[in-house]
């Protein structure tokens, strides 16, 4: 039941200099493939991409063949109400299950607020936050 | 400046020849006797110590390599046993093996004369406090340069490279008047130094510095000699020569190179035949008399050429010029020998890493900076970025412990790096002299 809720999100290697971005969201564009969410994380010279997107398996292929590094993560999307508070009581739930939070995105889009986690226990934080009368995007979103 | 030993760095051309022949003859019937690795080489070349009738007749005797150190790791060519050596000194080999030098003590008396000639006629001697910056331990640089300076009478400060602040106060407080490290360190130091508010000219007794370790250019010497008030003199050496041996005079035109200790030969790198003086080549060296590890015609990598004209300071022994490149893609870093092969051995190693690199030395300031850029390999990579900086530090720890040299590491793209574009472009060297 909760591997239902765990979204492929994928995950690209880049060199910190400019066009790389545009080099990676180009090619998910030729190959028709629609991104959801997206951040980046950057170190000194490099950084990771992470984006959710609609045909996961098919984004993989795509930018491997391409020579980009790319790797599947397992995270969650939790549903976030738009208004003050909404972060505080996702947070608060996985805090008060010991479940430490790896990194973070978020994004607000035509259907509300989402918040895009990796967690240590991935499986456990999707029973702590339905318990608890959250919301999760389904896995089925992304085919 | 009055010679070291004036007996036999006036000796006549002539007699220096005779001496050599006689050297040369005595060695090539010993090894052949003794050094198993020698007699076979000599064999494979059908040449026997009979055949070595003139000091020309040299030229018949085969060439040793860097590799055959590397194949005889770690002793298997020395010709003295164990208990009669009294010294190791190791350095970087060509891939993961080292290079393992072996002394008795004949050789580090004969090692020290030869540096003791070279620092006396620069005009070191009793009464001069001489700053040893060169490293201490494996390395041939800092107690080579240490005992040399010991036998003219010189006192040693055994500073070793590193806390450059700290050296800057000592050549202050103990009125240092020479100092024996590779140029690039020294132009650090100054920069160190006015930093701290101290001028080496006005602030400091530093007159005379050894360098060397390192190729540098004659503009480097004019701008250290302005700058830091000193003469700045050119020492020349390898640790399979025994390490630091030879440097110029105060006339600084070209190495002395004792030929009562060490028969040089320019030869074409491709041919291996056996150049005239003037024409540039491979430095190749046969040490006359050494005896834990001898060296016949060496071929060192170095390029330069061969001075046999009279020099005005009066010593006899041929010189050789300032080292104008390598055969090989032979880098110094810090003084430290690096082969790209190493590099690429250490690579295939670490399988959280592909094969491929790319070696960009450059400049930080006066010091080198080398930074080795390789793929993530695809079992390695990871979405967390701490997982990513902690193979890059791994890397470069385990890219210090096989290199001798701090290195950084960058991460790159799969598929960035150069792949059959051959070693050109594996190593892009942006350093100017």
């Amino acid at each position: 039941m909760e591997k239902s809720y765990i979204v492929k999100q994928i995950s690209i290697f880049s060199e910190n200099r400019p066009g790389r971005l545009a080099a990676i969201a180009g090619a998910l564009r030729d190959a028709g493939i629609n991104i959801f969410a997206f951040s980046i994380a950057e170190a000194n010279g490099f950084g990771v991409v992470r984006a959710l997107v609609d045909r996961p398996e098919d984004a993989h292929r795509t930018l491997t063949d391409l020579g980009f590094r790319v790797s599947f993560t397992d995270v969650i999307g939790v549903k976030m109400r738009d208004e003050p508070g909404g972060l505080s009581d996702i947070a608060a739930v996985l805090g008060d299950a010991e479940i430490n939070i790896e990194y973070a995105y978020a994004y607000s889009g035509k259907d509300g607020a989402v918040l895009i986690l990796r967690v240590d226990q991935v499986e456990d934080a999707v029973r702590q936050i339905l318990g608890r009368g959250g919301e999760l995007l389904k896995a089925s979103l992304s085919r | 400046m009055a010679p070291w030993n004036p007996r036999m760095e006036e000796i006549t051309p002539e007699e220096l020849r005779r001496l050599q022949f006689k050297l040369a003859k005595s060695l090539v019937y010993r090894l052949y006797s003794f050094n198993d690795f020698y007699r076979r080489r000599m064999k494979e070349q059908q040449v026997h110590p009979d055949d070595i009738r003139t000091l020309e007749d040299v030229a018949k005797l085969p060439f040793m390599y860097k590799a055959d150190l590397r194949d005889g790791y770690p002793d298997r060519i020395f010709s003295a046993e164990q208990n009669e050596l009294v010294r190791y000194h190791v350095s970087s080999g060509t891939t993961g093996k080292p290079t393992v030098v072996g002394y008795t003590e004949r050789d580090i008396e004969n090692w020290s004369e030869s540096l003791a000639r070279g620092f006396s006629s620069c005009g070191l001697g009793r009464g001069d406090v001489i700053q040893v910056s060169y490293g201490y331990g494996l390395f041939t640089g800092g107690l080579g340069a240490h005992y040399g300076a010991e036998r003219v009478g010189a006192t040693v400060l055994p500073t070793s490279v590193g806390n450059t602040e700290r050296q800057v106060e000592l050549m202050q407080d103990l009125h240092v008047t020479a100092i024996a490290c590779t140029p690039s360190y020294l132009l650090h130091m100054g920069e160190v130094a006015e930093k701290m508010g101290v001028s080496i000219k006005n602030d400091t007794d530093l007159r005379i510095g050894f360098l060397g370790a390192e190729p540098w250019s004659e503009q480097m010497r004019t701008r250290i000699e302005d700058w830091l008030g000193i003469r700045a003199y050119d020492i020349y050496g390898t640790s399979e020569l025994s390490g630091p041996m030879f440097t110029e005079c105060t006339e600084q035109q070209g190495i002395h190179v004792w030929g009562d200790l060490a028969l040089v030969e320019i030869v074409d790198p491709a041919t291996g035949e056996v150049l005239q003086p003037g024409e540039q080549g491979e430095l190749t060296i046969t040490m006359l008399q050494k005896e834990a590890l001898p060296m016949v015609r060496y071929r060192i990598g170095d390029l330069t050429a061969l001075d046999e004209s009279a020099c005005a300071c009066g010593r006899t022994h041929p010189r050789i010029g300032r080292i104008q490149g390598r055969v090989d893609d032979m880098l110094i870093i810090r003084g430290i020998n690096v082969f790209p092969s190493q590099v690429e051995h250490a690579l295939l190693e670490i399988p959280e890493v592909g094969r491929h690199f790319q070696i960009v030395v450059d400049r930080k300031g006066a010091l080198d900076a080398m930074l080795v850029r390789v793929e993530v390999s695809e079992e390695a990579f990871s979405d967390k970025i701490t997982d990513l900086m902690l193979i890059r530090k791994m890397v470069e720890h385990r890219l210090r412990g096989s290199l001798n040299v701090s290195v950084d590491v960058e991460l790159v793209e799969p598929g960035s790096l150069p792949r059959f574009e051959g070693k050109s472009k594996k190593v892009v060297d942006r350093r100017s002299l």
